[in-house]
């Protein structure tokens, strides 16, 4: 994070922010804090072993999945990478289905078959949460080519990492959607790290990632995830952009993340300094950044904020109550959600054998 | 003999092979500052600077690649993919250019590389992370396969694999790095090809390799402590090459055999020894062959039903009862 300077107030005057109503001023401020109160709770049950696998946690950047899933029209698409609780409960997913599913309960989103990396919600237009890095961005440009072969007047949003840029297949990606003139917005959610590796030491031109896009004859932007007002301004018109005239944009977003890469990273505070961390807390948190302006312009007094806090606080600790007392998913289940034929039990599906093993 | 686990094993393997040869060189995501994500490299970096371990960006296919044409060039790159699941985005480079330069080139051109990382499933880590490749791995000749159970085999087999002349993708696993075992100090090399005998038994041969060798020698002393029966451990080691000698040798002292293996049972490892035996051997058997494996699904995350989804000793144990 390089700047500090707040929203300019040209920002806050531009047309889509002037339409920004009080109360969806403080939806936005209730969706990121929902956020961070559901990943503090996970990450205590977590760190008391009632997970399994990887939590990486997205404390620290929910202004970007809150901003981008707030301008989707119900033909928009999303899709992400495995650090995928915030947009998951930004596009509508329930803390009890995705605290379920960390839990590895039948009652989640995934029924327990994906955890942390992989919640789904096609009903929300929610693509998931992808494990393989840089692996969901093809699948990106294959939302936004349906969206354009269908007619569907939406865009794809197509979250990737820092370190995510690096791998080819973004490259191959980029090159398509601009060819092809695809309705995409690629959103790199810059924290600075992809594990312990540093911006500088991933990228042969650290100080601008979005910069790649020129070399495809793409639009491209970089904003600072704290500064909400142009954070909105620049989704709002990249996304009509992409739309409209169907031509992709390449959004930068600087954000950062507080806590290791997964909470298995015990090394985060080796990689950078304590006081890089607490900088960024202080100065940068979008949540605390986004609490100021409102409280500045008189639409947030502290004890809205106080109510705010409980009910997400209240919420998150409720999705816990749930997944402890969900059932574990039945053993059969292993053999289910495999074949969609088997499962419909088709002719397909009834034909030839379709799986070599059973519990037995 | 030290004491050590698995990780330090492999790790004392790569300082070994660094110390001793100027041509190798350890090269992955997070291999040196951060010291491995699973810390196989632990101090390497420290001890042997910037030239010899080095970090990647995440981009699998180009320093796969890059570890393919160094290799042509004469160097032993000794490549980490932080997961064998991350193959699956350089699986390109492995199979086409590692798999089969030198037959394209009529030999003009080796390729003495080591891939190497864990391939496992068993930590919840979802489907995607899980996966076990020995066997797509090992259907392309001009590739070697290595997975070591124990840290004494890791060290050695490591050594060897950099030290082979062609490409050996070895497979670790995150459930054995903090394994101990004895292992000695200084360097030695195991052959690739060489079964090791874990367990002797008379009765039923378990024929096995990796974690689930671990798994098949509880199965063996339940089977006798409850059963009466004495199972015989045969870990493979190494999986292409294969030590045939030591499978048939052992079925035909045993006359039984299950196969167990942490992989998918479809023209997985189990299948080609399955079909090894049922060849060669078919007149020393006195029951059918029968398979332990991976079950046939995706890994799923759910804590209590992964740990059915992987070889258990019960599961061993009754499927060797079926066979008394
Ligand atoms: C193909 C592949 N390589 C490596 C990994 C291991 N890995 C998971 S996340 C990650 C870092 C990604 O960093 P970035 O793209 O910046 O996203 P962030 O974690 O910062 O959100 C790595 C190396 C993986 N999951 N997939
Ligand atoms: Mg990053």
């Amino acid at each position: 994070m390089t700047t500090t300077t707040p929203d300019s107030k040209e920002v806050a005057q531009a047309p889509i922010n002037l339409a920004f109503t009080s109360e969806l001023k403080i939806a936005a401020l209730r969706e990121m804090l929902r956020i961070r109160r559901f990943e503090q709770q996970a990450l205590k049950f977590y760190n008391q072993g009632k997970m399994g696998g990887f939590l990486h946690l997205y404390i620290g950047q929910e202004s970007v999945a809150v901003g981008a899933a707030s301008f989707m029209n119900g033909h928009d698409e999303m899709i992400t990478a495995y650090r995928d609780h915030g947009h998951a409960l930004a596009v509508g997913m329930s803390m009890e289905e995705c605290m379920a599913e960390l839990f590895g309960k039948a009652t989640g989103c995934s029924k327990g078959k994906g955890g942390s990396m992989h919640f789904f919600a096609p009903d929300k237009h929610y693509w998931g949460g992808h494990g393989i890095v840089a692996g969901q961005v093809p699948l990106g440009l294959g939302l936004a080519f349906a969206l354009k072969y269908k007619n569907i007047p939406g865009c794809a949003l197509c979250f990737l990492g820092d370190g995510a840029v690096n791998q080819g297949v973004v490259a191959e990606s980029l090159n398509l959607a601009s060819l092809w003139d695809l309705p995409i917005v690629f959103i790199i959610e810059n924290n600075g790290y992809s594990m312990g590796t540093s911006l500088e030491r991933s990228s042969a031109i650290a100080d601008c990632l979005a910069e790649r896009a020129a070399g495809f004859n793409m639009k491209w932007s970089v904003v600072n995830g704290s500064h909400f007002y142009e954070l909105r301004a620049t989704l709002h018109a990249s996304m009509e952009e992409a739309r409209t005239t169907l031509h992709p944009v390449l959004l930068e977003i600087k954000t950062y993340r507080y806590y290791g890469h997964s909470i298995a990273d015990a090394n985060h505070k080796k990689y950078r300094t304590a006081e890089e961390i607490e900088q960024y807390k202080k100065n940068h948190d979008p949540i605390s950044c986004w609490q100021h302006q409102l409280i500045e312009e008189g639409i947030l007094t502290e004890s809205m904020l106080e109510s705010i806090d409980r009910a997400a606080k209240e919420e998150a600790a409720a999705s816990v109550a749930f997944a402890e007392a969900s059932p574990w998913p039945e053993p059969s289940s292993i053999f289910t959600d495999i074949y969609s034929e088997v499962d419909s039990a088709s002719d397909a599906g009834r034909t030839g054998v379709h799986f070599f093993s059973d519990l037995s | 003999m030290p004491l050590i686990t698995y990780r330090k094993a492999l790790n004392e393997a790569f300082a070994e092979e660094l110390s001793r040869d100027e041509s190798v060189f350890l090269m992955g995501e997070e291999v040196a500052e951060y010291n491995g994500a699973y810390k196989v490299t632990e101090g390497l970096w420290e001890r042997f600077g910037s030239k010899r371990v080095i970090d990647t960006p995440i981009s699998e296919a180009a320093f796969l690649g890059l570890g393919v044409g160094a290799a042509m060039m004469g160097l032993r790159p000794v490549v980490e993919l932080m997961f064998w699941s991350f193959a699956y985005v350089g699986f390109d480079q492995i199979i086409n250019n590692a798999g089969c330069v030198r037959y394209m080139s009529g030999g003009l051109i080796n390729v003495p590389m080591v891939i190497r990382g864990p391939a496992n499933g068993g930590t919840s880590v979802g489907a995607t992370h899980s996966h076990t490749p020995e066997n797509l791995i090992a259907n392309t000749p001009g590739l070697k396969v290595v997975c070591p159970a124990t840290p004494y085999d890791a060290k050695g087999l490591m050594i060897a694999s950099i030290r082979d002349n062609d490409t050996v993708c070895f497979m670790e696993n995150t459930l054995l790095y903090g394994t101990t075992g004895e292992v000695p100090e200084g360097s030695y090399t195991i052959p690739l090809g060489v079964a090791d005998c874990k367990r002797e038994g008379t009765d039923i041969s378990f024929i096995t390799y990796g974690r689930a060798v671990l798994t098949a020698l509880e199965a063996a002393v339940i089977l006798q402590a409850e059963h009466g029966i004495s199972a015989e451990v045969i870990d493979l080691r190494s999986i292409r090459p294969l030590d045939e000698e030591a499978i048939l040798n052992s079925v035909a002292k045993t006359h039984r055999v299950v196969l167990i293996d942490e992989n998918k049972p479809f023209c997985g490892i189990s299948s080609q020894i399955a079909a090894t035996i049922a060849e060669k051997a078919f007149d020393e058997l006195d029951a059918p062959i029968l398979r332990v494996t991976a079950l046939d699904a995706p890994a799923i995350y759910s804590m209590p039903l992964e740990k059915l989804q992987l070889p258990t000793p019960e599961r061993i144990v009754n499927k060797a009862l079926t066979l008394f």
